[in-house]
């Protein structure tokens, strides 16, 4: 902003925004500084905040249970695999709608954005029995389709609009110097697309990490990614605050690492570009 | 080039979609199976007649307005207050929206156990610090304590949304206005708002479409209990099918759940058909 603002005025706010954003985050730093506490430190009345004994022992419980690795994989497979998945099937679909639009490009967009809008609790139960007598159920390849299809819409949508921003003029100067088609991917329109597409496997990375329904609904324990071995911590263990938090921490590190970088491409992808 | 993903997503819309409101007619439990019969619309009439679908489309409701009333408000707020030029704008930004990238489950039992927990809760231990009684959140106001929650990991999409919004706003205007005298809130009501009002809309739709589902805050926190206090229609369908088994009355709910978001849904492609120009 232009005007000038007096420099009281900026340190209040500054105040106010600090200790608003402070007290946002205040539960995942908490959650954080509890992993490395020991049980009875965790529960104990006061709390304290930093200064108690700091020890990896929550971790070292957490890790032992063979288990954790387990889901932690299962976790890294079905988002890597179900974003990969989705951009091979989207990058093709994408890249015909937004360089060779037809007449019905614009109401093929708004129906698979129609698919988005399908509560997935309309569809459980027959995709639960197809998933039972398929052989399915409470594997990484079920999950990872499932993520794929529920995710689609919003892959070939970010990466239409990416893709939309190329301009054409490009492509006729390519031609104008004799480029032959396929050169004219490789070498002029790939390497304007790969910022596109690597925000899109982000923010799609992101999604499926946290989604919180069908990994539920459709795993029991081979499969189980992370959202659903935090939910055992439901009852009694999670009355076990320091392992609660180890588990939770490393549970959602990775991903806020990955969303802090990906604000911009966040707004975009969630509203279908109508915000930008 | 398009055909992989238009044939996935057509099946993956029409198959299930026609066996769910081909099992809402059927009686079908999934512990007597090979007994299925026709049973017309019993599974809708017994769906719809049962208390707890009332007391759900009411917590559904509840719900979803609470979440967004306070997000808005909220979000609106805090864009402003991150708008103005305040030192280590960066890192408060990355404060704000860190409790959206938390994953539901992990939000849910921190909040539960870590703050909620009426002996060994954060907020517990401020009340016995302020000499008031303690306060069991989930036994006693379980549909607001998980409006909070919920709240708590969506103000950051709205903030971070109408924050996009805000600072496309053309500051000349508001120069002009200021220079003729308009007061700051004035220029809030008369100039923002109508700038944001686009903004809220879709923010208003896209929360929707997602709170009508909210599924894991519900069941690692509360169970849908104490009785039907906390049941969503999503968590009641999930009930009625995969814990009694009742394929055809959750079939029935989830037809009505799929009508209940269309009308949702209707409004969003409206708004976001208008801003395409393919």
């Amino acid at each position: 902003m232009a005007r000038a603002i007096s420099t009281q005025r900026r340190v209040w706010l500054t105040a106010l925004a600090w200790t608003i954003g402070f007290l946002i985050f205040f539960p995942i730093l908490w959650t954080f500084l509890t992993s490395f506490k020991t049980e009875g430190e965790a529960i104990a009345s006061p709390p304290s905040f930093l200064f108690f004994d700091w020890n990896l022992s929550a971790y070292e419980a957490v890790n032992q249970r063979s288990d954790y690795p387990k889901h932690f994989f299962n976790s890294v497979v079905i988002s890597l695999g179900s974003t990969v998945l989705g951009l091979l099937i989207a990058v093709p679909a994408a890249w015909a709608m937004a360089f060779v639009p037809g007449k019905r490009t614009k109401d093929v967009l708004m129906w698979m954005l129609s698919t988005k809008m399908l509560p997935p609790v309309g569809v459980l139960i027959p995709i639960y029995l197809l998933f039972r007598d398929l052989g399915l159920l409470d594997t990484r390849i079920g999950l990872v389709i499932v993520l794929m299809l529920i995710n689609l819409p919003i892959i070939i949508w970010m990466l239409y609009t990416y893709f939309k921003e190329i301009p054409g003029e490009i492509l006729e100067a390519a031609r104008m110097d004799g480029a032959l088609l396929w050169s004219e991917i490789f070498y002029v329109l790939t390497p304007m697309a790969v910022p596109g597409i690597a925000s899109t496997m982000l923010l799609n990375i992101i999604l499926a990490w946290n989604e919180a329904f069908w990994t539920l609904t459709l795993t029991a324990a081979k499969a189980a990614p992370l959202t659903a071995f935090i939910a055992s911590f439901s009852s009694p263990e999670g009355l076990f605050y320091a392992k609660l938090s180890a588990a939770s921490t490393m549970a959602i590190a990775p991903i806020l690492i990955l969303g802090w970088f990906s604000q911009k491409q966040l707004v975009r992808g969630l509203t279908f570009g109508a915000v930008k | 080039m398009i055909s992989p993903a238009v044939i996935l997503l057509l099946g993956w819309m029409i198959i299930p979609l026609s066996l769910t409101i081909y099992f809402s007619f059927l009686r079908y439990n999934l512990l007597d199976p090979g007994n299925e019969t026709f049973t017309g619309f019993l599974n809708y009439r017994f769906f719809l007649t049962d208390p707890s679908f009332f007391a759900a489309i009411t917590n559904t409701f509840v719900l979803v307005l609470g979440v967004l009333v306070i997000t808005i408000i909220g979000g609106i707020l805090l864009a402003l207050l991150l708008d103005q030029p305040i030192f280590g704008q960066g890192i408060v930004r990355i404060l704000v929206i860190a409790p959206f990238f938390v994953m539901p489950t992990v939000s849910a039992l921190v909040w539960k156990n870590m703050f909620m927990n009426p002996v060994n809760g954060l907020f517990a231990h401020l009340a016995s610090g302020l000499g008031l009684p303690a306060f069991d959140f989930l036994a006693h106001a379980p549909l607001a304590s998980i409006i909070g929650i919920v709240a708590w990991q969506w103000l950051p999409f709205a903030t971070l949304i109408l924050l996009t919004a805000l600072q496309s706003q053309d500051t000349e205007q508001h120069e002009a206005a200021e220079m003729d005298g308009a007061s700051a809130l004035s220029r809030f009501f008369y100039l923002t708002v109508p700038h944001l009002s686009r903004a809220i809309t879709v923010v208003i739709l896209i929360q929707t479409i997602f709170l009508l589902s909210v599924f894991a805050e519900i069941l690692v926190t509360t169970n849908g209990g104490p009785g039907t206090a906390s049941t969503n229609l999503t968590y009641l369908i999930y009930v009625q099918s995969l814990l009694q088994y009742d394929v055809g009355a959750g079939s029935a709910g989830g037809v009505i759940a799929i009508i209940l978001a269309n009308i949702v849904a209707i409004f969003l492609m409206r708004m976001i058909g208008k801003n395409l120009d393919a």
